[in-house]
């Protein structure tokens, strides 16, 4: 099922008379191809999760329009929506077995749509076996992990075969480890499915890694939308660039002269079409090349070695951020003894942003120095 | 004894010594009383030893008048001060505007002192010279007859009696409601109304089960607290209750004691233990349902 967003606004009145209206969602305009996984991306704060509850029938926009397919939903309550979501506590009913969990919204169908209890049974089992419970059946929510109430929850949001699957920060109860496994299962899922997913989330790496596009998001308003690997390479802002990539970007204070990009007094690159002006520089942290005579100069913090990689931490006066942080294949050397560090950049990781309005500036490079 | 658990004793020493002297002696003198016949407290003297006070207390019309009125007035209030309240609770939490008003004036009986609204219930039910009462108001304007509520027939006394009991325990049961149905996470809502889930299904499925803890709460303490009654009586019809006959079962063991007909502690402590044993059973079976139908999460 296609999902269409068509100037999409929800404001919130302020708490009391004078306060401000507070707009959480502001005029959103995308479309969700049809079953796809879908991350929304962004702070807390951004209207991420509002953006989801208006999706759901929770609360109603206050202007803009919803499709799902053809069918204006905008409307209609959350019942007749057809959508699952899975709500980001679980909100798993704690007196009822896993069973009547999943059997729950079976047992609300009326008329026409009624099912015995030897089919409703029937879909509970497909349900549950499509997220690897069903030997789990006839334990309470409050005997399972984490990572099995998590699947209880999409077992139980997936049982009415919804139009849509909806995600409420779904990963972000779980450790480290089950996070991991849960979103390969969640990705899974989604694709034996074929469900338009939409899920919430604050944790890029997790947008990233499952999402078949994700939706950048900051104080209301959509910073970017594509595919998680373009948007990490193509930022269309500071923010963008600063959000996405673990470790985060490396910011620099830097300016364009004469065809040069300098950071400090060094200039790391040679860039044509950008006027003189002073800029951000953002170099991702596998953006960097250790060399001998490498064009810009830190001072060196210390090594972490990380197996597969290094990172080298560093200084540099002209660095935003307190430290500098590089990855580095563990085969390159670094000479721990030394006071500095000379790296040179690679030019398709390095992004320059306007310093007023931190809209990025496309720049051709014409040779790495 | 452990060096490390004598600290602890001596940290429970207080509480022991004090429930010591104050509970567990007294209630097992009341018990060795309830077994001695004749007992004099002036004198410390008693005849035998036996279950002729039982015996007595249980072939006592008194007795038996404030067992049937305290077993009415406990069947009677407990469903429904608890069904009216949860009504009111859940009332109380789907609307929004004038909600805290609404509030403080479903709480305003609790905090009302004992006499006032002994007087409100008398400017309501009570007969004078110069008016029948506000009720007996009414029901003259609907064409009715003029009922004597405080010393008119049995069943008027006694919807009186519950009326009263219902009203002052409301407040409570309100509070402790509205407090576990505002307790209940919004999700489980969210998640309900996103499966269509109608608002009966929802209150039965699950605010019901949510708040099962705090009601069988209120079940246990409330049917504690009427078989307990004695006070409310009073207020409403004097203290010669055995005469208007509405004794409650606590009422007796007074009267035993210290009323008209007073001066018999092996009485009233048989009384006493009875009443005990009824507490005790009726709390038991309670704990017993509960544990089918309480979901403690």
């Amino acid at each position: 099922m296609k999902v269409v967003l068509q100037n999409l606004t929800k404001k919130f009145p302020g708490r009391s008379k004078n306060d401000k209206e507070v707009t959480a969602v502001n005029d959103f305009n995308f479309e969700i191809p049809d079953g796809r996984l879908i991350g929304l991306l962004g702070p807390s704060g951004c209207g991420k999760s509002t953006t989801l509850h208006l999706l759901s029938g929770l609360q109603k926009p206050t202007s803009g329009r919803i499709f799902f397919g053809e069918d204006d939903v905008t409307g209609l309550p959350a019942e007749k929506r057809g959508v699952g979501v899975v709500f980001q506590n679980y909100a798993l009913y704690p007196h009822l077995t896993v069973k009547q969990n999943i059997l729950f919204p079976l047992q609300n169908l009326k008329g026409a749509d009624k099912l015995s209890r030897s089919e409703m049974l029937e879909k509970a089992y497909e349900a549950a076996k499509l997220v690897q419970i069903d030997e789990l059946m006839d334990r309470k929510p409050s005997e399972l992990s984490g990572g099995q109430q998590q699947r209880v929850a999409i077992a139980r949001a997936l049982v009415k075969r919804p139009r849509v699957l909806l995600l409420d920060e779904p990963l972000s109860n779980l450790d480290a480890r089950l996070r991991l496994q849960t979103r390969e299962e969640i990705r899974r899922i989604q694709k034996e499915t074929q469900i338009t997913t939409i899920f919430v989330t604050h944790d890029q790496e997790e947008a990233m890694s499952i999402s078949d596009m994700i939706v950048v998001m900051k104080l209301g308003v959509i910073q970017q939308i594509g595919k998680p690997q373009e948007v990490y390479d193509d930022p269309v802002n500071l923010f963008v660039a600063k959000f996405l990539g673990t470790p985060p970007i490396n910011v620099f204070d830097g300016k364009v002269r004469d065809g040069k990009l300098y950071i400090g007094d060094e200039a790391v690159l040679d860039i044509r079409d950008v006027p003189d002006q002073e800029v951000y520089v953002g170099i991702r942290p596998e953006g960097f090349v250790l060399c001998e005579t490498g064009s810009l100069c830190c001072k060196l913090g210390g090594v972490e070695v990380m197996g597969r990689d290094i990172s080298v931490v560093s200084t540099n006066q002209s660095s935003v951020g307190p430290t500098i942080r590089s990855i580095i294949s563990a085969e390159s050397k670094v000479d721990t003894g030394k006071a500095e560090v000379r790296f040179n950049v690679k030019p398709n990781k390095v992004f320059i942003f306007n310093r007023e309005t931190e809209e990025r500036i496309c720049f051709r490079c014409s040779s790495a120095m | 004894m452990d060096k490390r658990n004598w600290k602890g004793w001596l940290y429970l020493l207080p509480a022991i010594l004090f429930l010591g002297c104050f509970m567990v002696y007294p209630l097992i003198d009341v018990f060795i009383y309830s077994f001695e016949e004749g007992y004099n407290s002036a004198s410390q003297t008693y005849y035998g030893v036996g279950t002729y006070n039982y015996s007595y207390v249980l072939h006592d019309p008194y007795f038996l008048q404030a067992v049937k009125n305290t077993f009415l007035l406990v069947i009677i209030t407990v469903p429904a001060s608890t069904g009216i309240a949860l009504l009111i609770s859940v009332g109380l939490s789907s609307i929004k505007p004038l909600r805290e008003l609404y509030q403080t004036i479903y709480f305003l009986p609790y905090v009302t002192n004992t006499l006032a609204v002994g007087l409100v219930f008398m400017i309501l039910f009570k007969k004078t010279a110069y008016t029948d009462g506000l009720v007996n108001l009414v029901i003259h304007w609907f064409g009715g007859e003029s009922i004597d509520f405080i010393d008119g027939p049995y069943w008027a006394k006694m919807f009186v009696l519950c009326f009263y009991t219902i009203w002052v325990v409301m407040p409570f049961k309100i509070l402790i409601l509205t407090s576990a149905l505002a307790s209940v996470n919004q999700d489980y809502y969210n998640a309900a109304k996103v499966d269509g889930t109608s608002r009966f299904r929802i209150f039965r499925k699950i605010t019901l089960p949510m708040i099962s803890p705090m009601i069988f709460y209120l079940i246990i303490t409330g049917f504690i607290g009427a078989f307990k009654a004695y006070s409310d009586a009073v207020a409403l019809f004097g203290t010669d209750l055995n005469a208007a006959g509405m004794n409650t079962i606590v009422g007796y063991v007074y009267d035993m004691l210290y009323g008209n007909s007073g001066g018999y502690p092996s009485y009233a402590s048989a009384a006493a233990i009875l009443l005990f044993t009824i507490v005790l059973t009726i709390t038991c079976i309670n704990l017993l349902v509960s544990r089918k139908k309480v979901h403690y999460v």
